[in-house]
């Protein structure tokens, strides 16, 4: 299911050194044609619809279309992706919209507990950082053969 | 570090790239969860007199097989022992697993899923009165570190809210490795090993996806989880929806390619993953199985994976076959059985395992409940969701087609593929099982080269580790490495090829397309050279039709292992012709070529182990059956990178836990 970039939408980020399709897509798919400053899917038999570059688009201008080789025309699913959850809407062919919210994170983006000053001890021992500070009972086999 | 990225038209690729040089003790070698690992736990042991550096193809942001999102966590012990998951591990694997590998993974896993959850990945929970609490209702009931009730689907398995799943645990990576010790769109390429010292790593080289520029890097010590390899077979949609691969179609076998081809010993290569799914979405089923009980059926509606004759067909492959649980090729099997004897299609009965849910549900909780199954799919395979949309399938009025895919190399899913590597140094691990470096120590997770190591998909014997083992796998490896790194303080990496050697080889593909693009006048069809899209196709067919692919329903024989080994032969040798008018094309040329390699080991392994050991996997025609009395071992092979030369054997099997 390729995704594909609507013209009108598409502001190649304003020109920025760093378009958010091109940063984010794993598979190296997305760049930017210089001259119209508009983004496009460069190779489309090898997108994974990973819906990466929709989630992360600033100006919703990339959507995805189904692969044409199983999959009809008509339907269209569309995240909005939030700072807590992430809104779907799934349009099917026959016109049937169903919209879903599910929570994607907890705790506020960027402030993920990376343990910084934590330094481990025992580099000899086989605890990992955090179980050696937290005093880990390390399980071994109940019964070998 | 992100590189900026620049539009198509600046990527053409020039035919002198820049060089940068780095020297580094710890090199991390990919960003997807194995890396992130990595990337958390290694500055909590190094010294503030070492240095590490992390390269990853993409964007750790959203890298690796977790990209997309999970919708679940597969393994999480809990209230069950290390001592449990190796049995279910080498059960679903017919025996023939590194039980070290994986007890110790088992004794280390929940502190990776503990933290995932203190950085903020909504963990399902249950309340006292056994209701599902999902987001960040699921916080009231406490966290699992505390003791709180995850909700179960199956044993081993707990479900999450994981649309950002990647995104959190890169989050933690990058944060606690530093911006500037990580290389993004950077990808390696070749392993290099040490100029003086014998079977040592001392680097890597590799090349930017946004710019002219090649990375020489010297390290002591390093870790290859680059994943698994897909696009290897023809897949069952040869158009766009080739792209709708299962696994991630970024993985291109590098991290096998790249250890085997500096002389690290691989095992159970023959070992691979074709998992059944919904047809052509290839969204998940687990699900649908455990948590809303489904049941698949055959063309006449039977539930035949409960018949009678399905359950003497197991029962050839008895203790796995008759245990609780049906190993995953034998489920495969199953429902190639009833295909081939022309009983298809086999459908998911989801319009059933709804309404008998539906029975004892309030309005509210049913329509919780249809959201539930519309997030399995949209937290990790989206297109899924879309295909229903265009069939107009809603699940609880129509029924799915279920279909195994094709085939899949991987070593952290239900497959167990990879490279050999030691186990911790711990008195309960068999001697066989630790390999010893140059100075008599064990660094767990070390492959058979000196201070190159492993984890993920990479370590091989250990499936059923998912995106939790991999990361606390992961972990493992960087305090082994950086304890290396300190055994090792007093070597110096020296590589035996100049920059210049170096830049040819991996410029290679830049300058064949330059020297001879003008020579026709449509640049993709050219005498001179191949374009790795052309090469892709060739892998694919070759695969498809003698290595036991879709074609034959999985089959090969002797005969096809034969043809197929020459048509391999022929593709290394048209590798040297392949061409790339820009970055991405170049780094199409390579993934491509270590797609080749790791095919060829893939193969040759399947040709050595003279039985069928995974039938729904595969099937050798001229081996059927087991064969307990010869194979019940690993198969182990080793390309000499200075000889050329393969050399594969059996290795023993050692069974550390009891039945």
């Amino acid at each position: 299911m390729p995704s594909f970039v609507i013209q009108e939408k598409c502001d190649g980020c304003k020109g920025g050194d760093k378009t958010a399709c091109m940063y984010i897509c794993p598979n190296d798919l997305m760049v930017l044609d210089p001259n119209a400053m508009k983004a496009y899917n460069q190779e489309p038999d090898q997108c994974w619809e990973c819906f990466s570059c929709v989630k992360i688009c600033p100006t919703q201008a990339v959507e995805v279309r189904g692969y044409a080789d199983f999959v009809p025309l008509g339907s269209s699913i569309m995240p909005m992706l939030g700072t807590e959850d992430v809104m779907w809407t799934c349009k099917f062919r026959n016109g049937l919209i169903k919209r879903f919210k599910f929570p994607i994170r907890t705790t506020p983006e960027g402030q993920a507990n990376a343990y910084v000053d934590l330094k481990g001890q025992d580099l000899e021992s086989e605890f990992l950082s955090t179980e050696e500070a937290d005093g880990y009972a390390m399980p071994v086999p109940q019964a070998t053969v | 570090m992100a590189l900026p990225n620049k539009p198509k038209g600046e990527t053409k690729a020039v035919r002198d790239p820049e060089i940068e040089e780095r020297e580094v003790d710890v090199l991390i070698v990919g960003g997807g969860m194995a890396a992130c690992g990595t990337a958390f736990e290694v500055k909590k042991w190094l010294g503030s007199d070492q240095s590490v550096l992390l390269c990853d193809k993409a964007a750790m942001e959203r890298s690796g097989a977790v990209a997309q999102g999970l919708s679940a966590i597969n393994t999480y012990i809990g209230e069950n022992t290390p001592d449990d998951y190796v049995r279910m591990v080498r059960n679903d694997l017919m025996g023939i697993v590194r039980e070290d590998l994986i007890f110790d993974l088992g004794c280390h896993v929940d502190d990776s899923v503990h933290l995932f959850e203190e950085w903020g990945l909504p963990v399902w929970k249950k309340n006292e009165e056994g209701k599902t609490l999902d987001g960040k209702k699921g916080q009231k009931m406490g966290t699992l570190k505390e003791g709180a009730t995850p909700v179960r689907t199956g044993k081993w398995q707990i479900m999450i809210n994981g649309e950002s799943y990647k995104r959190i645990v890169a989050e933690a990576a990058k944060l606690a490795l530093g911006e500037d010790n990580i290389i993004e769109r950077c990808f390696i390429v070749e392993l290099l090993l040490d100029a003086n010292v014998d079977n040592q790593i001392a680097g890597a080289v590799g090349f930017s996806v946004r710019e002219n520029k090649i990375y020489i890097i010297k390290c002591k010590t390093m870790m290859v989880a680059c994943g698994g390899a897909v696009n290897i077979y023809q897949p069952r949609s040869v158009g766009e929806g080739k792209g709708r691969a299962w696994y991630p179609v970024w993985n291109s076998g590098s991290t096998y390619t790249m250890c085997m081809k500096v002389g690290a010993e691989l095992t159970m290569m023959e070992n691979r993953f074709t998992p059944a799914r919904f047809k052509d979405g290839y969204g998940p089923v687990g699900a649908w199985f455990l948590l809303f009980k489904a049941k698949t059926l055959n063309g006449l509606g039977e539930a035949f994976a409960g018949s009678d004759a399905a359950k003497a067909e197991l029962e050839n492959y008895a203790p796995y076959g008759t245990a609780a649980i049906t190993p995953t090729c034998l489920r495969n099997h199953l429902m190639l059985f009833e295909m081939k004897e022309g009983r298809g299609p086999i459908m998911m009965d989801t319009v059933t395992a709804l309404a008998t849910l539906g029975k004892t549900m309030s309005k509210k909780e049913l329509k919780h409940l249809e959201a539930e199954a519309w997030e399995d799919f949209l937290d990790m395979t989206c297109g899924q969701a879309n295909l229903w949309c265009a069939q107009n399938c809603e699940p609880e009025k129509k029924n799915s087609e279920v279909m195994p895919t094709e085939p899949y190399l991987l070593g952290s899913h239900s497959g167990c593929c990879g490279l050999w590597t030691s186990g911790p140094d711990l008195d309960w691990v068999p001697d066989a099982y630790k390999i010893k470096a140059d100075n008599g120590k064990v660094y767990n997770r070390m492959t058979t080269v000196n201070g190159l190591f492993t984890a993920g998909d990479g370590v091989g014997g250990s499936g059923h580790k998912f995106s939790s083992g991999s990361h606390s796998e992961g972990r493992i490896v960087a305090k082994a490495m950086v304890r290396y790194a300190k055994d090792h303080a007093d070597f110096t990496p020296a590589i035996a090829q100049s920059n210049e050697e170096l830049v040819d080889m991996v410029y290679k593909p830049v300058r064949t397309y330059l020297d001879n693009c003008d020579y026709t006048t449509a640049e993709d069809i050219n005498p001179n050279y191949l374009k790795p899209n052309g090469m892709m196709y060739r892998l694919m067919k070759a695969t498809h039709e003698y290595g036991a692919g879709t074609a034959t329903f999985y089959q090969t024989s002797n005969k096809s292992l034969e043809i197929v080994m020459d048509l391999l032969q022929t593709m290394r040798e048209d590798c040297e012709k392949l061409a790339a008018g820009d970055l991405h094309e170049l780094m199409r040329a390579w993934e491509i070529y270590h797609r080749i390699w790791t095919v060829e080991a893939h193969l040759r392994h399947i040709q050595f182990r003279k039985e069928t050991r995974y039938p729904g996997f595969y099937y050798q025609s001229d081996h059927p059956g087991q064969d307990d009395e010869n194979w019940f071992c690993f198969v182990n092979s080793k390309y000499d990178p200075k000889a050329g030369e393969w050399d594969i054997f059996k290795k023993d099997y050692i069974k550390i836990i009891p039945d």
